[in-house]
């Protein structure tokens, strides 16, 4: 599975197609802020990459500095990735209606490490921090409404996680001798099929016993 | 939450005292000082299923703490499981007042992940949908709102009216509601011969029913008692939370994403934004009665401007043969089978597209990971920051103006729960 998110640069990413006033900002980012690990313009969008610690002081100023003025925060989201080490990207999609140009800003943590939370920045944050820690189980500190808001009370379990089910664990069904409507494991007539459509010939990298030639291409491609 | 105290009162009469079993009238009754009112989660003023627990003093509203979810059907997990074909049907029933919108936000960002652009003639049928879809969606709050503050009309009016624009829908795509029109690479099929002179016909007759309206409202006295000076919000208050479309409009941010960061063909016609200045519920709808009437405009230059055409882009991975070729080549019959089967392959990368809705911003946060299904389908409701706010701009008000703000915020559950 190729995935850009998986591994993202650890050094300072040379800021590349710099161009337009969105590649301005990202070379402006890059090379005079501390603490950014990459900005950079993917498909046409200006990505910011940083660390929890200095996420606080980031979103401030991305705020306040009137050369970014990002008064709106429109969407706080999570993305699971649990092959990774810190499994949980939590991105920030920032908007500037004087500017008119959008900042897109991604942590990345796990589920233990809580992510300073930015409501005091921007109230509209303290719903999608909730929805992030409903979804995911990503902690936000200094939030004090970290309470669930899509699941059902008493839930258990962070459903858009990738390692759970897309049936779930439980069902609802009424009770006729309770008289009311009572949780029971999930009991499926069928059971959950999930069809792989793609095509052996481009899903496959190896054909079964060619596996030797293969290893023997990826090495001459890594050595050029 | 409210404070309880037990007491023994005499002042009460017995014959409004609950009787034990045994007859005996029981002397204890229980005084609940601020008390707690459920609105909802089945209140018809509620907009769907809102669970608002207001914490009143008096006849005022001292908190209002909405609870939401209870319209949650997983539509982002679901969609992680599906193709990105059969994804797009779950736009519709998100926002199901303005389906075609929602679509089109999915249809721009596979596009631009998959770097494809819809024809020419598909872009001018999705603007005119998108602002088909917005009068659609304007005339069921506007009149609901209506509804809420106690005004029949209009609300029997708008349906005959809506009825009007559904069968538009029906007449391009087959369904009155959930459309699944708008795919990405183009539109499901080419208009109906016939469709774009009964849409014309319908535009010239359509300012005279907001001349109706405005009659029936915005002069009207019960109505602005209602609405003027209620729910009021400053421009601070408006971008700090989150607000987009109408409602960030009504406040005084001249900020329309169609005008801003124009998607399709929306550079090539011209409307104005309305931009409000109090920002209270009868500036929200000043507002969409404006767009509206800007809607009719945009209509009019679409229909102008469209020529025959292409409706979807040819290659045939990414969009279906037709079907009379199907049934001859060989080739059109694996494209089909392959397409509703295993879709197609979304090269791995990141997007957030965004529409204007008639709600506001409307965004799609997509990450595809290269294979036919997305990695991650992040829906940015509407209505969800709007809603957040209800706390901050009905507190103080009376309980009858916390249903008018409702109204004006334009809520649909359907997409803030996801």
């Amino acid at each position: 599975m190729a995935d850009p998110a998986s591994n993202p640069p650890i050094t300072v990413a040379a800021p590349r197609a710099v161009s337009g006033p969105l590649g301005v900002i990202a070379f402006r980012l890059s090379t005079t802020v501390a603490g950014i690990i990459s900005a950079g313009i993917e498909k046409g969008e200006l990505v910011v990459r940083t660390t929890r610690h200095r996420l606080l002081d980031l979103m401030t100023m991305l705020r306040d500095d009137p050369r970014y003025a990002c008064q709106q925060v429109m969407d706080i989201c999570g993305v699971d990735f649990p092959e990774r080490a810190e499994r949980f990207d939590v991105v920030y999609n920032l908007l500037s209606v004087t500017h008119n140009h959008r900042i897109r800003v991604i942590v990345t943590t796990d589920e233990t490490s809580p992510v300073p939370s930015v409501h005091q920045l921007w109230p509209a944050a303290t719903w999608w921090e909730r929805e992030c820690y409903d979804l995911f189980g990503v902690l936000f500190t200094d939030q004090p409404d970290l309470r669930r808001i899509l699941t059902d009370y008493g839930f258990d379990g962070h459903p858009l996680r990738k390692d759970f089910p897309l049936t779930g664990y439980v069902e609802l069904h009424y009770d006729e001798e309770r008289r009311q409507v009572v949780y029971g494991p999930v009991d499926l007539v069928q059971d959950f099929r999930n069809f792989d459509f793609e095509s052996p010939w481009e899903g496959i990298l190896t054909l079964p016993g060619d596996e030797k030639a293969h290893a023997d291409r990826q090495d001459m491609k890594r050595q050029g | 939450m409210s404070d309880v105290t037990l007491r023994s009162d005499t002042d009460i009469p017995d014959s409004m005292l609950p009787e034990d079993s045994d007859g005996e009238v029981k002397r204890h009754v229980v005084e609940i000082d601020s008390h707690a009112l459920n609105f909802g989660p089945q209140h018809p003023s509620a907009h769907g299923v809102l669970r608002l627990v207001l914490e009143m003093e008096g006849e005022v509203v001292a908190r209002a703490i909405p609870h939401v979810g209870l319209l949650h059907r997983g539509t982002e997990k679901l969609i992680e499981y599906k193709t990105y074909p059969k994804a797009l049907p779950y736009f519709d029933r998100l926002d199901y007042v303005s389906p075609m919108c929602e679509e089109q936000a999915f249809a721009l960002a596979v596009e631009k992940l998959l770097n494809i652009e819809a024809p020419e003639r598909a872009k001018w049928i999705r603007v005119m949908f998108a602002e088909i879809t917005r009068i659609l969606n304007h005339i069921l709050n506007l009149t609901s709102f209506g509804l809420d503050c106690g005004a029949l009309t209009p609300a029997l009016w708008g349906y005959e009216e809506r009825e009007k624009l559904i069968e538009f829908y029906e007449a391009a795509s087959g369904a009155r509601f959930h459309a699944n029109y708008v795919r990405p690479g183009g539109v499901a099929r080419d208009l109906p011969a016939g469709l774009e002179e009964r849409i014309a016909d319908w535009a010239r007759t359509f300012p005279k029913w907001i001349d109706d309206l405005e009659a029936l409202l915005t002069g009207n006295r019960i109505w602005k008692q209602r609405t003027v000076g209620i729910g009021v919000f400053t421009t601070e208050q408006a971008l700090a939370w989150g607000f987009s479309g109408p409602c960030l409009r009504a406040s005084g941010v001249p900020w329309d994403l169609r005008r801003s960061q124009p998607y399709d063909n929306y550079d090539k016609v011209e409307f104005n934004v309305p931009v409000g200045r109090q920002g209270d519920c009868y500036d929200r709808y000043l507002i969409r009665v404006a767009e509206m009437r800007e809607s009719v405009k945009i209509i009019n230059q679409c229909l102008e401007q469209i020529r025959p055409g292409p409706v979807k882009v040819r290659d045939h991975k990414i969009t279906p043969p037709p079907r009379r070729e199907m049934k001859r080549s060989m080739e059109a019959l694996i494209h089909h089978f392959k397409l509703f089967t295993e879709g197609y392959h979304v090269p791995p990368g990141a997007t957030y597209t965004v529409t204007e809705t008639p709600k506001g911003e409307f965004g799609v946060y997509l990450v595809a990971d290269g294979s036919n299904r997305p990695y991650r389908c992040k829906i940015r409701p509407t209505g969800f920051s709007h809603l957040q706010a209800i706390d901050e701009m009905s507190r103080r008000h009376m309980l009858a103006d916390a249903v008018a703000i409702i109204g004006s915020l334009d809520l649909v559950f359907g997409e803030i729960d996801r």
